[in-house]
């Protein structure tokens, strides 16, 4: 046996620390060239070819295709011929992490793999084996001429021209990089299912919305062999691959993950506690102690829409947010004036009806701790801009959690937002102690009888539920009329 | 006077049309097909002996050469990067050729053909890309600058020295490189505004080799690179850069111009960089192969080759001995690299000023001292 050489992982980009053997281009045994590639790794930056830097014959590959080495890690023996005295690889090596071993004149090139490193080579798994695998049943096209030993010969890697019979000089992966495209292009060689997950496509080729799709129905897009150009993945092929699946496949169900396990496993439990607790009350008390009967409006409000507009420019209501929902609390204080028996109670003890002067006006508010119904105090004796800033704070109190109990305390009636949830109705509990409440829905542009043409107008839902044991039906009707015609003609509010 | 009437002269549908010294642009003059077939273009007559055709093919073939050793050194982990000029040997090899002894050019970092052209020892430029120094040869002797790693600031550079050219009343040209992403940088358009105010002799040559590491051309300019010169108010020529007789001539005549007094030319080299930007680069992850096999008919060094052998300037002899010439020199660079030595830690402080600072000096002492305190010292 001759001298050894051992070539250590270089680093082939700048400042890169590892890299990944894709697949070994020579075998035990082989006789090499200087420059003929040894193997092909893949780093952080690029795919590319390692050229032998000894010529000799291969005695040892220190690692197996697909493993992560780091850089300055011997990866191969070379027997470079020659006294095998000179020296032994482990006694010629210089200290680990120094690349190149001793180059002539004794010294150590140190270009790569700065400073000592001692740590192992690690196996992670392999992205995709497919081209490798391919590849490596591929022969490879190696000249045989010896580097440097006759001057007609041309050298390995080299192709000064380039002719049929030469292989190009190849920079980076390029070789990978055609199979890739192969792949991509839909070749002849892309039958199997896994075919299309050629080595730098990190998932399959799919629009967001086919990835979505197949997401949702629980189908691995990796498993499909596209059908678009390019082999992109059509939403065409993840119906197939449903279809071929539940012919007698198993389906994932999507985001609730796996079948199996017990029902525990997959419920969350959440202890009930604070505003759910304290909401869950009331509303038992409120459903199985006050028969609620809830009506509904459907109201053009185009008018009150431009009214705010206008109003918003008006140097009163300068600095308040001018809000639908500030008309529709404008328009329900107003409707309670003229139908004060909407604004009362029931008390079971004393057997009475208690009718209130004042009104406590009830904002139901969604907060980060669930929902909360503060309400404005004496609302019915407030301007329009005091009632507005009073909206402002009331709702920016709430969402960043610091209602007091007071403000929760003693309301009379409630309104209920849910237009901005993009709602258009609902049929709303009572808030305990009141008798009505008020729900408002989106304001939308539909299209509406008006003047005799069907023509796009605003139009949001108004419902109200009641106690009926105060209220009676032709009560309730006329209060919620009252407040639809205000908001559908402002100018209403003038004959109220 | 020169410079305010070319000024009014370019002004002009078809941009460079009108210049002076190159009269009616084509599109893209070529001398040589990508067959191998010389054409004739009656602006760009080249006269060329049997000798100098064998020479220029002889370039391009070694310059090849000692790219792909290079390219193979880095591999190996003897070198710390390097640009390969692999595909745009025929636009250095004949922009470098096309100089006169007096004349300096002003490289990017990938001008090795160009080095080749101006007698620069391949070692010297090995040694750059190895980090033991920062470009072995001396500028001054040479007329070739050291390479430039900062995008475009060359042209500025090259600008400044033609002024100073024409104020010393010399009949020396400038050459200066740059790529087409270069054309985007801010120094660069200011080289050529200044270049076009005072009529420097600079000759601005672009390599056009498609792409700015991965951002391909479409991405720098809506025109065609050599139609911006207009905007200066200078002739702009597109030259086929894989021809090596085209760009010979073309560059030969915009630095008579500018030797002549009738101010800067712009050339744009259409080539392609066969390789990747660097060898931290991997075009796979940007461009198709099949552009690359496209580009490989139109390879350079093969249309010469082919040239050469169907016209019997040169026999199959003649190839061999230059491939055999190439291995040699092959072996050379890599023995030289791997055996360069590591540079003193000291020397980096003899470089900074022509003449030694005190400042400097007491630095270095101080340096040379600490390094000395250590256990065995380290080696001067």
């Amino acid at each position: 046996m001759g001298a050894l050489k051992q070539f250590r992982l270089p680093d082939v980009g700048e400042g890169l620390t590892e890299g990944e053997i894709l697949q070994w281009l020579v075998a035990v045994g082989e006789t090499v060239t200087v420059n003929q590639p040894l193997c092909e790794v893949e780093t952080a930056k690029a795919a590319v070819e390692l050229p032998s830097p000894f010529a000799g014959t291969v005695t040892e590959l220190l690692f197996d295709a697909g493993t992560m080495v780091d850089v300055g890690t011997p990866i191969i023996t070379i027997d470079v011929g020659g006294d095998a005295a000179t020296a032994a690889p482990a006694t010629d090596e210089p200290a680990a992490g120094l690349i190149g071993g001793s180059a002539p004149g004794g010294r150590t090139a140190v270009l790569v793999g700065y400073g000592p490193r001692t740590t192992e080579a690690r196996r992670r798994p392999r992205r995709s084996g497919q081209v490798v695998a391919e590849r490596a049943t591929a022969p490879i096209v190696l000249p045989e001429a010896d580097y440097g030993s006759g001057g007609s010969e041309r050298p390995p890697l080299l192709a000064t021209a380039p002719d049929a019979d030469t292989k190009p000089v190849r920079h980076g992966g390029l070789e990978v990089g055609r199979q890739a495209e192969a792949h991509a292009l839909g070749g002849a060689a892309a039958p199997s299912s896994q075919a299309p997950q050629g080595r730098g496509r990190l998932r399959p080729l799919a629009k967001p919305p086919v990835r979505k799709y197949a997401k949702d129905l629980g189908v691995d897009l990796a498993a499909i062999t596209g059908s678009g150009a390019g082999g992109v993945i059509t939403r065409a092929d993840v119906d197939a691959a449903l279809a071929a699946r539940g012919a007698g496949g198993t389906v994932l169900r999507g985001s609730f993950g796996a079948e199996n396990g017990t029902p525990g496993e997959r419920e969350q439990r959440i202890p009930i506690k604070g505003v759910r607790k304290h909401t869950a009350a009331a509303m038992v008390a409120s459903a199985f102690t006050a028969p609620h009967v809830t009506e509904f409006l459907t109201v053009d409000v185009t008018r009150m829409m431009k009214l705010r507009a206008r109003l918003a420019a008006r140097p009163e209501l300068a600095g308040v947010k001018v809000s639908p929902l500030l008309f529709v609390a404008k328009a329900l204080l107003l409707a309670v004036g003229r139908h004060p028996m909407v604004n009362s109670s029931w008390d079971e003890a004393a057997q009475e009806i208690v009718v209130k002067d004042y009104v406590n006006l009830g904002i139901a508010a969604a907060t980060p701790r669930g929902l909360v119904v503060p309400n404005i105090k004496d609302a019915a004796r407030m301007s329009l801009a005091e009632l507005a800033g009073a909206l402002a704070d009331l709702t920016a109190t709430a969402r960043e959690g610091r209602t007091a109990p007071a403000d929760m305390a003693g309301g009379t009636i409630t309104i209920t937002n849910v237009g901005v949830f993009g709602v258009d109705t609902g049929t709303p509990i009572l808030n305990p102690g009141e008798s009505a409440i008020l729900a408002f829905g989106a304001v939308r542009e539909m299209p509406w009888v008006h003047k005799g043409k069907v023509v796009p107008r605003q139009v949001t839902q108004l419902a109200l539920s009641f106690d009926h044991r105060i209220i009676d039906g032709e009560l309730g009707s006329r209060f919620l009329a009252d407040i639809g015609a205000l908001l559908h003609d402002p100018g209403a509010a003038l004959a109220f | 006077m020169t410079a305010l009437r070319q000024a009014t002269e370019v002004v002009d549908p078809v941009p460079g049309a009108s210049a002076p010294h190159l009269p009616q642009q084509p599109d893209l003059v070529q001398l040589l097909t990508p067959e191998g077939e010389r054409v004739e273009q009656p602006d760009y007559s080249l006269d060329i002996s049997d000798e100098e055709l064998r020479s220029l093919y002889r370039d391009l073939a070694l310059v090849r050469r000692w790219d792909v050793e290079a390219t193979a050194l880095q591999r190996q982990g003897e070198l710390g990067i390097w640009a390969s000029l692999l595909g745009q040997e025929a636009a250095q090899v004949g922009a470098g050729r096309a100089l006169a002894d007096g004349d300096m050019a002003f490289p990017t970092y990938r001008e090795h053909g160009v080095a080749w052209a101006r007698g620069v020892d391949p070692l010297d430029v090995m040694s750059l890309f190895r980090g033991v120094d920062n470009g072995g040869w001396d500028p001054v002797a040479r007329r070739f600058n050291l390479y430039t790693i900062v995008i475009g600031a060359q042209c500025l550079h090259a600008t400044g020295y033609a002024m100073g050219v024409q104020r010393d009343g010399s009949e020396d040209a400038v050459l200066a490189f740059l790529g087409d992403g270069a054309t985007s940088q801010g120094e660069v358009n200011e080289a050529m505004v200044f270049a076009a105010s005072f009529a420097a002799p600079v000759v601005f040559f672009c390599q056009n080799n498609q792409y700015a590491i991965s951002v391909p051309l479409e991405r720098q300019t809506r025109i065609p690179l050599y139609q911006r010169a207009a905007g200066f108010g200078f002739p702009g020529v597109r030259v086929d850069g894989n021809d090596v007789l085209a760009v010979l001539a073309v560059t030969r005549a915009a630095l008579q111009a500018a030797r002549e007094g009738q101010g800067p030319t712009f050339i744009e080299a259409f080539t392609y960089r066969m390789g990747a930007h660097t060898t931290s680069d991997d075009p796979t992850r940007y461009r198709l192969a099949s552009e690359l096999e496209e580009w490989k008919l139109r390879d350079p060094i093969a249309r010469l080759k082919a040239h050469l052998s169907r016209d019997g300037i040169a026999d199959a002899a003649f190839f061999e001995s230059v491939d055999a010439e190439g291995d040699e020199l092959a072996a050379r660079i890599r023995t030289g690299t791997v055996e360069m030595p590591d540079p003193a830690p000291s020397s980096m402080f003899e470089h900074v000023y022509a003449e030694q600072t005190p400042p400097l000096a007491a630095q270095q002492a101080e340096f040379e001292a600490y390094h000395a305190s250590f256990e065995g010292g380290v080696e001067r």
